[in-house]
C-alpha cells in the first residue's frame, strides 16, 4: 500500500510538472507576452518598447530557463539598467537589496510571483479567492451529494419500478443542464421582472462577506443541479447490482424487513462505486464553479482564472493552475486509495 | 399589426383546461412518488407488483392516473402547437404560430416516424430503439432539431434574417409587430428581439445549425482518436500502453475551462513555432490540427489495408482514394493549404472544433482501450491469432465490431457532452465570432440583461437544453436496448 501511494505521488508529481510547463508554453508564446507588455504598459507601444520590457522583464530567456526559474532550481533574472539600478522579481524596494535579495526565488521557494491584474502577490490573491470558493463549493456539495444519493438510492432499490422511471428521467435531466443554462433559468425566473418572482437576488457579489439565504441559494442550486444527475445515475446503477446479489436474498429469505436490507445490507456496498465518482466530479466542479461564479458574479477562484486569463496575468495563471491541477489529482489519489479501503476484496501489490 | 399573446384567441377556452391537466399531473406524480417512497419501506419484498402479496399499496391505485393524465396533457399541449396550422394567423397565439413555422419538421417527424415503426423489424438496433418509449422521446428530439437545421439551410423554418436588425426592436418582449414592415416580410418577432433587435427566433434556429455541424463532426473525430490510439493500447498493452495512457491521463487532469482560456484565444491563433530558416510559423492550432486531423487518415487506410491486403488490387484502388480525398481534405483543413482553395475553414471554427477534439478524445481511448482489454481474451480472439490474421485486422474487424455497443452509446452521449462543450465555450465568449447565432454565444449576449429582457438567454437555453437531453434519453433507450440480447 505505502508503495502504491509513493509510486502514485511520484506519477503526480510528474503529470504537475508536464502540465504547468504546457500552460507555461502556452502563456509565454510570443503574442501573449506582446499583449502582457502592452497592458502593463500603453497599447500603442513600438515593438522595440515591447522587446525591452520583455527583455528587462526577463521573458526574452529561452523557455525552458524561464520556467526553471518560475520553479526555483535556476538563479533568478536580475536586470540592470544604465542607470545602474538593478531589478528582479525577489528584489523589493524598502524590504532588501539586489545584495541580498535571494538568488533562487520560485515557487519551490514559496514565491508565487506577481499578479499585473490584480496589483498584489499572487500567492495571496489566490489564497484568498480559494478561501471564497471553498464556502461555495461546500456548500454546493453539501446540496449535491445528499440529494444524488438519495435519488441513486430510492431509484436503484426496485428496479424498473415507476419510482425508478421517474427518478432516473428526472437525473437525465439535470445531467442535461450544464450550469449556464440552468444558472440563465434561475436568474430570469426567480429574480427577474419579467416572471415577477422576485425571491432571490441575481448577483451573488454580496455573499462574498456573509452567506444570506436570498444571495447564496441560486449559485449553490447551480451548481449542484448539474453534478446531481451523473452521481444519482452512478449510484442507482451501483445500488440495482447490488440488490440482485445472491446475500440480499439469503437477508430476504431469513426474514429481514425490506427497510433493514436496503439500510444494513444493500447500501454500504452499493456506495462505494459511487464514493470514486463523487472524488472524480471535483475536476468538473471547477468548470462549473468558473461559470457560476462568473454568471452570478461571486469574486471566487472560478472569477480569478477568467481575469487571469483574458488578460494573460501569467503568474496568477500559473498559479491558479497548479491548484487546478493539484486539486485533481489528489482527488484521484483519494478516490484509488478510498476504493480500497472501502472494498477489502481489492488489493495492491 | 396587433402583437401576438401567447395562445392568442385559442387560449381563452384550452388554458383553464391545460392548467387543470398539468397541475394534477405534478400532484399525482409527486404525491405518487411521496406515497410509494413511504410504502415500499414496509412493502413485500419482490421484483415487481404482479406477484407482491398481500393488499396492493395505495401508491399502485395513484399510479394507474399517471398515464391517462399525462396522455391529456401531451394531447392538449399538441393542440397548442398544431392549432395555428388550421386557423387564421394569429388566433392560436405564439405558441401556434411557432407550431406552424415548424410545419415542415413535424412533417418530416411524423414520415420518419411511420417508417421507422412499419419496417422496425428490419432496422437492427435503429429498429430496436422503437421499443423504447424513453428512446423513441429522446430520437423525436434530436431528429426535431436535426430537421431544423435541415429546414433552416433551405430556408423554410426561419423567419428572419439572424443577423439583421431592425430599428425600433431592440429588447421588445414575444409576439411583437415587426416594425414598418414591408410587403412579403414575416409580420412579427415571434419569440422577441435581442439587445441588438436581432429576431430571437431566428437566431436561435440559424444557430440549431452550427450547434449540429460542429458537435457530432468533433465527436466523430475524437472518436477516430480514440479508436486509433486505444486499439494498439490494450490490444499490445506493456510500453506503447504505459506512454499513450500517461499522455491521455495528462489531458484528462488538465482542467477543460483552463485548456479552453489558454487554446481558444485570439491570440494563439499567431502564435506558434517558427520553423527555423523560413518565415513560415507553425502555429498551436495549426500543430493540434495537423497532428489530429491525421488520425481519421491513418484510421481508414489501415482499415483498408488490413482487411484487403490479399488482394492488392482492390486494396490499392481503396487505400489510394482515401490517401487522394482524405489527403485532400486534410491540407485544406489542416493546413489551409488546399491547391485549388476549394476546401478552407475559418480561424476560429478551427481552433474551437480542434480544442474541442482534443478534450473528447483521452476519454474516448480509455474506453475503447478497457472494451479492447475486455474482448481480447475472448475465444474468437484466440482463434484469429492461431488462423495467422494480423493484429490490425483482429483489432479493427474483429474486436471494434464487436465493440460497437458500448461505443454507440457513448457517442450519443457525448454528442451531448460535446455541445455542452460549445456552448461553455460561447458563454465565454471565445472562439466564435460574437455575431454567431450558436446558442453559447446568444445565452452569453443576453445574460447581461437577463433580469430586467430574459428571453434572449432563455430561448436559446431552452434550445440547448433539450437537445442535450434528447441525445441522453437516446443514448439511454440504446444502451437498455442493447443490453437486451
Amino acid at each position: 500500500m505505502g508503495l502504491f501511494i509513493l509510486r502514485r505521488v511520484g506519477v503526480m508529481l510528474l503529470t504537475a510538472l508536464c502540465l504547468t510547463f504546457i500552460v507555461f508554453f502556452m502563456t509565454n508564446l510570443y503574442p501573449n507576452l506582446e499583449k502582457l507588455a502592452k497592458t502593463q504598459g500603453n497599447f500603442r507601444m513600438s515593438d522595440e518598447a515591447v522587446v525591452s520590457y520583455l527583455t528587462r522583464e526577463g521573458y526574452m530567456a529561452p523557455l525552458p530557463v524561464k520556467y526553471g526559474r518560475w520553479l526555483g532550481v535556476l538563479p533568478n533574472h536580475v536586470f540592470t539598467d544604465q542607470d545602474g539600478k538593478t531589478t528582479g522579481k525577489c528584489i523589493r524596494e524598502g524590504v532588501n537589496t539586489a545584495e541580498t535579495a535571494p538568488r533562487y526565488c520560485g515557487v519551490l521557494q514559496g514565491e508565487w510571483g506577481y499578479s499585473s491584474v490584480f496589483k498584489d502577490d499572487a500567492g495571496s490573491i489566490i489564497a484568498k479567492r480559494l478561501g471564497l470558493t471553498g464556502w461555495l463549493a461546500l456548500l454546493a456539495f453539501a446540496v449535491m451529494i445528499p440529494a444524488a444519493l438519495i435519488i441513486g438510492v430510492l431509484a436503484g432499490m426496485r428496479e424498473g419500478s415507476r419510482m425508478d422511471r421517474t427518478l432516473s428521467t428526472f437525473s437525465i435531466a439535470s445531467s442535461a443542464t450544464p450550469e449556464y443554462v440552468s444558472g440563465v433559468i434561475f436568474i430570469a425566473v426567480f429574480t427577474s421582472s419579467a416572471f415577477g418572482l422576485k425571491w432571490f437576488k441575481g448577483s451573488a457579489t454580496s455573499a462574498m462577506e456573509d452567506f444570506t439565504w436570498a444571495n447564496i441559494t441560486l449559485p449553490v442550486a447551480t451548481i449542484a443541479l448539474y453534478g446531481v444527475g451523473y452521481i444519482a445515475r452512478m449510484t442507482r446503477a451501483s445500488m440495482a447490482e447490488v440488490m440482485t446479489a445472491q446475500y440480499i436474498r439469503t437477508a430476504r429469505l431469513k426474514g429481514v424487513s425490506f427497510g433493514n436490507i436496503v439500510v444494513k445490507h444493500a447500501l454500504r456496498n452499493a456506495l462505494i462505486a459511487p464514493f470514486t465518482v463523487i472524488m472524480l466530479q471535483f475536476p468538473y466542479l471547477l468548470t462549473g464553479v468558473v461559470i457560476t461564479e462568473t454568471l452570478f458574479n461571486y469574486k471566487g477562484f472560478g472569477w480569478m482564472l477568467v481575469q487571469a486569463a483574458s488578460n494573460n496575468d501569467i503568474d496568477l495563471l500559473l498559479g491558479g493552475s497548479v491548484v487546478a491541477v493539484i486539486v485533481v489529482l489528489v482527488t484521484q489519489l483519494i478516490s484509488d486509495v478510498g476504493y480500497v479501503f472501502l472494498n477489502p476484496r481489492i488489493r495492491i501489490s | 399589426m396587433e402583437p401576438l399573446t401567447w395562445t392568442g384567441a385559442l387560449g381563452a377556452y384550452l388554458n383553464p383546461v391545460f392548467t387543470l391537466a398539468v397541475l394534477g399531473l405534478i400532484l399525482t406524480v409527486a404525491s405518487y412518488l411521496l406515497l410509494s417512497a413511504v410504502e415500499n419501506t414496509k412493502a413485500v419484498f419482490t421484483t415487481g407488483p404482479q406477484n407482491r402479496q398481500g393488499p396492493a399499496p395505495h401508491s399502485e391505485a395513484l399510479a394507474d392516473f399517471i398515464f391517462p393524465l399525462s396522455a391529456i396533457t401531451a394531447l392538449l399541449g399538441m393542440v397548442y402547437l398544431l392549432a395555428g396550422i388550421v386557423t387564421p394567423y394569429g388566433t392560436a397565439g405564439i405558441i401556434g404560430e411557432l407550431g406552424v413555422r415548424f410545419l415542415p419538421v413535424w412533417i418530416a417527424l411524423a414520415v420518419t416516424f411511420f417508417l421507422s415503426l412499419t419496417y422496425k423489424r428490419k432496422l437492427g438496433l435503429y429498429g430496436k430503439l422503437f421499443d423504447s418509449p424513453i428512446g423513441m422521446v429522446g430520437f423525436a428530439i434530436v431528429m426535431f432539431w436535426v430537421f431544423t437545421a435541415i429546414f433552416v439551410s433551405m430556408d423554410m423554418v426561419i423567419t428572419h434574417d439572424p443577423l439583421g436588425q431592425v430599428s425600433g426592436m431592440k429588447n421588445k418582449l414575444p409576439g411583437t409587430p415587426l416594425r414598418g414592415a414591408a410587403e412579403g416580410d414575416y409580420t412579427h418577432y415571434l419569440l422577441g428581439g435581442d439587445n441588438l433587435a436581432r429576431d430571437v427566433f431566428s437566431r436561435m434556429v440559424k444557430g440549431s445549425q452550427v450547434v449540429l455541424v460542429i458537435a457530432p463532426a468533433a465527436t466523430l473525430f475524437a472518436f477516430m482518436v480514440g479508436i486509433t490510439l486505444g486499439l494498439p493500447a490494450g490490444y499490445f498493452g506493456g510500453k506503447l500502453d504505459t506512454v499513450i495512457s500517461f499522455m491521455a491521463n495528462l489531458v484528462l487532469a488538465f482542467p477543460v475551462i483552463l485548456l479552453f482560456f489558454l487554446l481558444v484565444t485570439p491570440e494563439i491563433r499567431a502564435a506558434g513555432i517558427q520553423i527555423p530558416g523560413t518565415g513560415y510559423i507553425w502555429t498551436v492550432p495549426t500543430i493540434l490540427a495537423s497532428i489530429l486531423f491525421l488520425f481519421p487518415l491513418v484510421f481508414l487506410v489501415v482499415l483498408f489495408d488490413s482487411r484487403y491486403f490479399t488482394q492488392p488490387a482492390k486494396r490499392n484502388l481503396y487505400v489510394g482514394l482515401t490517401v487522394l480525398i482524405g489527403g485532400y481534405i486534410y491540407l485544406g483543413l489542416a493546413w489551409d493549404a488546399d491547391p485549388f482553395d476549394l476546401i478552407s475553414i475559418d480561424g476560429g471554427v478551427l481552433i474551437v472544433f480542434v480544442s474541442v477534439v482534443f478534450v473528447n478524445s483521452p476519454t474516448v481511448f480509455r474506453i475503447v482501450r478497457g472494451l479492447v482489454l475486455d474482448i481480447k481474451t475472448r475465444d474468437y480472439v484466440a482463434a484469429g491469432q492461431t488462423r495467422g490474421e494480423g493484429p490490425w485486422y483482429i483489432m479493427l474487424w474483429e474486436i471494434l465490431p464487436n465493440a460497437r455497443g458500448p461505443l454507440i452509446v457513448d457517442f450519443c452521449l457525448r454528442i451531448g457532452y460535446t455541445t455542452i462543450l460549445l456552448g461553455t465555450l460561447g458563454f465565454f465568449g471565445l472562439g466564435l465570432s460574437s455575431e454567431s447565432p450558436d446558442w453559447g454565444t446568444t445565452i452569453n449576449a443576453g445574460r447581461r440583461l437577463l433580469s430586467i429582457y430574459p428571453h434572449p438567454a432563455i430561448v436559446p437555453a431552452i434550445a440547448l437544453m433539450s437537445l442535450v437531453l434528447g441525445l441522453n434519453l437516446l443514448a439511454d433507450g440504446l444502451r437498455e436496448e442493447s443490453l437486451k440480447d
